[in-house]
């Protein structure tokens, strides 16, 4: 009998060497620039920060790391006030993605199976053009001069435009039609693994539909939910292009507060400080997840 | 004796395909009857209806007289217990049995009282916290029983009860299932493929092809007087020949064994074709050529399948026809081999003569 080559544990090692690398190169390194630029001052020059070591004739003699923006962004009430704002947008956004995106997976999942392959389809048909090009036909649709309010002066509905481009309302719009997929893929997964022989058990058990539902069908699609809802949440609470784009002056985003920082005053220390606490306040929901998850512990 | 259900005429269609097709048939009290045939014959699709998970075409369901045909699956005083168990994967074995309770506005104390005596019921009193993942196969099984039990249903429906279970705990679920019966008074409507279960199970049996109930009668009943040749095939071994009615009175002519064979009862008139079933086990075989028998074919065993308490042996006649004979070991005798030349015999009274 021959020698394996290489031995079990060694083989298994290598295959995960693979994620780990990938992770290593494109994650923990640039992250650790990032950490390092927060560290420095912000500086005229190329690059436009300071070098973390000191040197004296290219000898390094200390560390020249501060905590300056870090002070200043727990300090200044507009980053504080840029964060919470864009958790409630996210949170009332991802609500409101939930709401709309439940009875729609709900309901392909339990399409024929000949039409759910469509209706998924149809779902995602949405990402085939570029997503900024969507947000600019939003811009056409709500602006005064609109789609919307030319029909509806046409009409004579209304005789003033209705202002809707640049408010609150059409941020909101925009982050529910942009990242309603990314809410209705995975409940459509969760749902459609559902056994119908599930709901045919609690309606011979006596329960009514609504009860079946809240009974069985909400608890057994709760991973799904929660994976939806994070899938929306991190991604829209560092949104920048629809805010910018559909919202007004006073829409308050930390995307937007670091596109601000970094393009405008080329601030890359108080960019790079903004962003290090933007990811910490988007890990504490996975770690979050994460426990529930392994709390729940639904296996089949 | 009055019916607990009536299928009246009941006819359900899937596309062109009749799956229910005109039954009609009645469920006494306290009776066990077992609705059998192969996949596909319709059985499953009437027990649903029974239960109301699905809805006839046409025809008409009576539960306790009362027409319960547009009646939800959650309105009718019936319970199901699903081929798969159907246990909700997030709920204790607790939280499944009590599950139907609560829908009945069951609370507290009463609520848990009937929900230990249910699990008391098929002994898994000890595992109520457990969640169904953590559940054998026959645990799970059980609990899918409790579930119905604690509704204290009229008729209890059980999909193919056995069909995930291994042979052994099989013949033991069946024993207990039989007895729970006797203990709780409840109508039990089984459906099964697997004719031995049936017999050794049910009351009565249905025997289901094609959408139709072909029979309906005691498991010996349909042993030994099968309607016709479709029932005899299914239910048992069985050996089925052609033949045509002969001249002399009382006898059958059987090609593919040569020779006329006498029979106990009314037959059609001669030349008419007909099908011949015997038992294998009232086939005597020997070495000897039998003397004094009413008659005899001689035939060379062709195939022997050793079964432990006996053996099936096939044997090819001069004419060219195959018999399936039992040979019990009991006698101890030295079994037969292949290629041996053998003798067959049986009474006219083993012979059932079928319309063709």
């Amino acid at each position: 009998m021959s020698r394996p080559y290489f031995t079990e544990t060694w083989r298994r090692r290598m295959v995960l060497a693979l994620p780990w690398l990938w992770a290593a190169l494109f994650f923990l390194l640039p992250l650790a620039f990032v950490v390092k630029i927060s560290l420095a001052e912000a500086r005229m020059s190329v690059p436009p920060y300071t070098d973390l070591l000191a040197r004296v004739d290219g000898a390094v003699v200390g560390l020249n790391a501060t905590l300056a923006n870090y002070q200043l962004l727990f300090s200044d009430a507009l980053y504080v006030k840029a964060y919470l704002s864009s958790l409630k947008i996210a949170l009332v956004a991802t609500a409101f993605t939930l709401l709309l995106g439940y009875p729609m997976a709900y309901a392909i999942a339990r399409a024929p199976a000949a039409r759910r392959t469509l209706l998924l389809v149809l779902v995602m048909l949405p990402f085939w053009t570029s997503f900024l090009v969507r947000i600019y036909a939003w811009m056409g649709l709500l602006r005064p001069t609109g789609i919307i309010n030319t029909a509806l002066q046409t009409l004579g509905l209304i005789d003033e435009p209705l202002a809707m481009l640049n408010t609150p309302g059409a941020v909101y719009l925009g982050i529910v039609y942009a990242y309603l997929p990314f809410m209705v893929l995975p409940l459509y997964a969760r749902l459609e693994k559902l056994d119908p022989a599930l709901l045919e058990a609690a309606a011979d058990l006596g329960a009514r539909p609504w009860r079946a539902f809240r009974e069985v069908t909400l608890p057994l699609s709760l991973p799904g939910v929660l994976a939806g809802c994070l899938l929306v949440f991190i991604p829209v609470t560092g949104e920048f292009v629809i805010p910018d784009l559909l919202g007004g002056p006073d829409t308050l985003m930390i995307g937007k507060v670091l596109w601000n920082e970094f393009f405008s005053n080329r601030d890359w220390p108080m960019s790079a400080a903004v962003t290090v606490v933007l990811l910490i306040v988007l890990v504490a929901p996975i770690m979050l997840f994460q426990a529930l998850q392994s709390r729940t512990e639904i296996r089949s | 004796m009055s019916s607990v259900i009536r299928i009246d005429a009941v006819t359900k269609r899937f596309g062109s395909v009749a799956a229910v097709d005109g039954v009609s048939l009645d469920i006494f009290e306290n009776e066990f009857i077992a609705l059998l045939g192969a996949s596909g014959c319709g059985k499953t699709t009437l027990l649903r209806i029974v239960a109301g998970l699905e809805h006839p075409d046409t025809g008409r369901i009576f539960i306790d007289g009362k027409d319960m045909t547009g009646e939800a699956p959650y309105a009718r005083p019936v319970n199901m217990m699903f081929q798969s168990y159907a246990l909700f994967p997030h709920m204790t074995v607790a939280g499944n049995v009590a599950f139907g309770l609560k829908q009945d506005g069951l609370s507290g104390a009463a609520l848990e009282e009937r929900v230990k005596d249910a699990l008391v019921a098929v002994e898994m009193a000890g595992l109520g916290e457990r969640k169904p993942h953590q559940l054998s196969g026959g645990q799970r099984q059980r609990v899918a029983l409790a579930r119905c039990l604690a509704k204290r249903p009229r008729v209890l429906l059980l999909d193919e009860p056995m069909a995930a279970l291994d042979k052994h705990l099989r013949e033991r679920t069946q024993l207990e299932l039989m007895a729970l019966r006797a203990r709780l008074g409840i109508t039990f409507v089984v459906v099964t493929h697997d004719q031995s279960e049936a017999m050794a199970m049910a009351d009565r049996v249905a025997v289901m092809d094609g959408g139709r109930i072909l029979q309906v009668d005691t498991p010996r009943n349909i042993y030994e007087r099968p309607a016709n040749a479709r029932v005899a095939g299914f239910f048992g071994d069985i050996n089925l020949w052609s033949a045509v009615v002969g001249d002399r009175p009382g006898t059958v002519r059987v090609p593919a064994l040569g020779f006329e064979m006498p029979t106990r009862g009314l037959l059609p008139p001669s030349g008419t074709a007909v099908s011949v079933a015997v038992r294998p086990e009232r086939i005597a075989m020997s070495r000897a050529p039998l003397s004094g028998a009413e008659h005899a074919v001689t035939g060379t065993v062709q195939e022997t399948v050793y079964l432990g308490t006996a053996s099936t042996c096939f044997v090819k006649t001069q004419a060219g026809g195959t018999v399936r004979v039992l040979a019990p070991h009991a006698d101890g005798a030295s079994a037969f081999n292949k290629g041996e030349t053998v003798h067959l015999s049986w009474p006219s009274t083993a012979v059932t003569v079928l319309d063709a």
